[in-house]
């Protein structure tokens, strides 16, 4: 790399440097970033990836644990659309829906069920997709971001977390808004004590929580008028 | 991960069958402790038994008003919500709301919960080479090293851990009883004698046989659950594992006072600590501050902190006595 490509491409230097490790983790890491914004934004690009991902696409990332020998099937409905996909027993559904189904909405945070970044609903439900097989979830329902929203209509949650700006790096946005979904769902949004004793399983490091509230509070205003 | 085997088993008597036909199986509930050990690498199962599909989710009531009996596989969040348990064992549901998060508890199980393993520093990351409850002989490195969040009771030289549930120190107010089924048919274990104290075995840490399958957890009937509280003391307002907690349930005389006390303290012990000794001092006596400090000094007399963890010792008995204000005050 010559000194005046260096000074042209910041990017590079984050390279030269290793911040984000090797360009391709970088772009990787880059994609996972637009696909945050995206999930907030940009509702009819996400009706199109689901329809992709309906295909099960066989080129796994170097990160995903590749198919074995006792790779298993598992039939499931992602996003309204019926999936299969092949996944070694060990896959986690975080990884499954991220590195196998290429639906990168969802976030890997800590990987331990403990930040919340990879909640996603299934039969309706909130859970950690990071703590959950992959292989337990044949015939289930499975909602991610990049479910939420009809066509170029955002989820009533996501309009609001973008009107209250409800996020700064928007890494856990994914999470909140799915766990904010569920919680609407549950009943569990009647006062602003509620609402964080009830999303106390979504941490943000940016320390957005004041706006995620007010974003919840008025999602819940709006469904109840609407 | 290591790699394992997966099946699903389709009745009961197929899941304890293909526990014992199996090398190192396990049974997978809601995943939420054991694949997290599993990408520690402290659990490393060769076979999963997948058991979700097992009808084993009711929460339902005991013929003849014996009382309630929870399915093994019901998930904390919807014991937490039920209407049975919140009416007649409130304790129990306040104790599943103080724990984890919503997603987990969606997840996680009774079966699971009464399972969960210690979530001491030096158990849970193979990189401390010493744990006797993770590698039996090796050494314990809380004893000597951070302990802040260590058992102040029923401690051995072995082993400082904690047990971290939140259901189970209910439980053991509640004098619940585990239902579990085994290649020789079903079998009752109170819950005072579920879970074991360290000693010289902290690896042992129940007394479910390895054949076994917990089926349900049963609540009898008592006079005094009505009246019960949970109180968690934690570094954080919501979503931490307890420094202290306490499971209060009382029955009060016509006389206006005591009939009944039962007590259990949570995170300051290798099981879920049933303080009988505050439970005696309490029988007899008129509800009030003194009768509550003199409960909380007997339920402690026997403490021992370490260096990080002695604050636990007045906590719990200030705690202790929080819990019966509180419930002396429920109507």
């Amino acid at each position: 790399m010559s000194e005046n490509q260096h000074e042209q491409t910041p990017a590079a230097d984050l390279d030269q440097w290793l911040i984000f490790g090797d360009p391709a983790t970088r772009r990787k890491f880059l994609k996972q970033v637009a696909g945050t914004g995206a999930a907030i934004a940009l509702s009819s690009k996400f009706a199109a990836s689901t329809s992709q991902a309906a295909e099960p696409v066989d080129t796994a990332a170097p990160a995903a644990t590749p198919p074995s020998a006792a790779a298993i099937d598992v039939r499931l409905t992602l996003n309204g659309h019926e999936t299969s996909v092949r996944v070694d027993p060990r896959t986690t559904l975080l990884d499954a829906l991220r590195e196998r189904l290429q639906l990168t909405g969802t976030k890997k945070g800590c990987d331990h069920g403990q930040c919340g970044a990879c909640t996603v609903l299934v039969n309706g439900r909130r859970i950690n997709s990071c703590l959950s097989l992959a292989i337990t979830h044949e015939g289930d329902e499975v909602t991610t971001i990049e479910g939420l929203a009809k066509g170029d209509e955002l989820h009533p949650v996501q309009a609001a977390f973008l009107e209250h700006d409800g996020f700064q790096c928007g890494y856990c946005t994914p999470g909140q808004i799915c766990s904010a979904v569920a919680l609407l769902k549950e009943g569990h949004a009647q006062s602003d004590a509620e609402i964080r004793e009830w999303m106390s399983g979504n941490i943000c490091r940016c320390g957005a929580y004041t706006n995620i509230v007010a974003a919840i509070r008025a999602a819940k205003e709006k469904t109840a008028a609407a | 991960m290591n790699p394992f085997t997966y099946s699903r088993a389709a009745d009961v008597p197929q899941a304890i069958a293909d526990l014992t036909a199996k090398p190192h199986a396990k049974f997978l509930g809601g995943g939420t402790n054991l694949v997290d050990l599993m990408k520690m690498g402290v659990e490393k199962p060769e076979s999963l038994i997948d058991i979700n599909r097992l009808p084993l989710e009711k929460v339902e009531e005991l013929p003849e008003g014996k009382g309630v009996r929870i399915g093994a596989l019901a998930r904390n969040s919807d014991v937490a919500e039920n209407e049975l348990i919140k009416s007649r064992y409130p304790v129990l549901s306040e104790a599943f709301l103080a724990g984890a998060s919503p997603q987990l508890r969606n997840m996680a199980t009774v079966g699971g919960n009464l399972l969960q393993r210690t979530r001491c520093y030096y158990f849970y990351d193979p990189a401390f080479p010493a744990c006797n409850k993770r590698q039996p002989g090796s050494g314990c490195g809380a004893i000597a090293g951070f302990n802040r969040i260590h058992a102040i009771l029923g401690q051995s030289d072995q082993c400082i851990a904690t047990h971290p549930s939140d259901m189970c120190v209910a439980l053991a107010a509640l004098e619940a009883v585990v239902r579990v089924s085994g290649p020789k048919g079903e079998r009752e274990i109170a819950f005072a004698d579920f879970h074991r104290l360290p000693g010289d075995t902290p690896d042992h840490e129940t007394n479910l046989q390895p054949d076994e399958l917990i089926t349900a957890v049963d609540l009898p009937a008592s006079k005094f659950a009505a009246r019960s509280h949970y109180l968690k003391i934690r570094d954080r307002a919501s979503y931490a594992f307890a420094l202290v907690s306490v499971a209060v349930a009382l029955e009060m005389g016509a006389d206006g006072k005591i009939a009944t006390a039962r007590i259990a303290l949570g995170g300051v012990a290798h099981k879920p600590w049933r303080a009988l000794e505050a439970e005696t001092a309490l029988a007899g006596k008129p509800a009030g501050d003194e009768a509550f400090r003199a409960a909380a000094e007997a339920a402690l007399a026997n403490a021992k902190g370490y260096l990080h963890n002695t604050f636990k010792i007045e906590l719990a008995k200030r705690s202790i006595v929080r819990a019966l204000t509180t419930v002396t005050a429920k109507a």
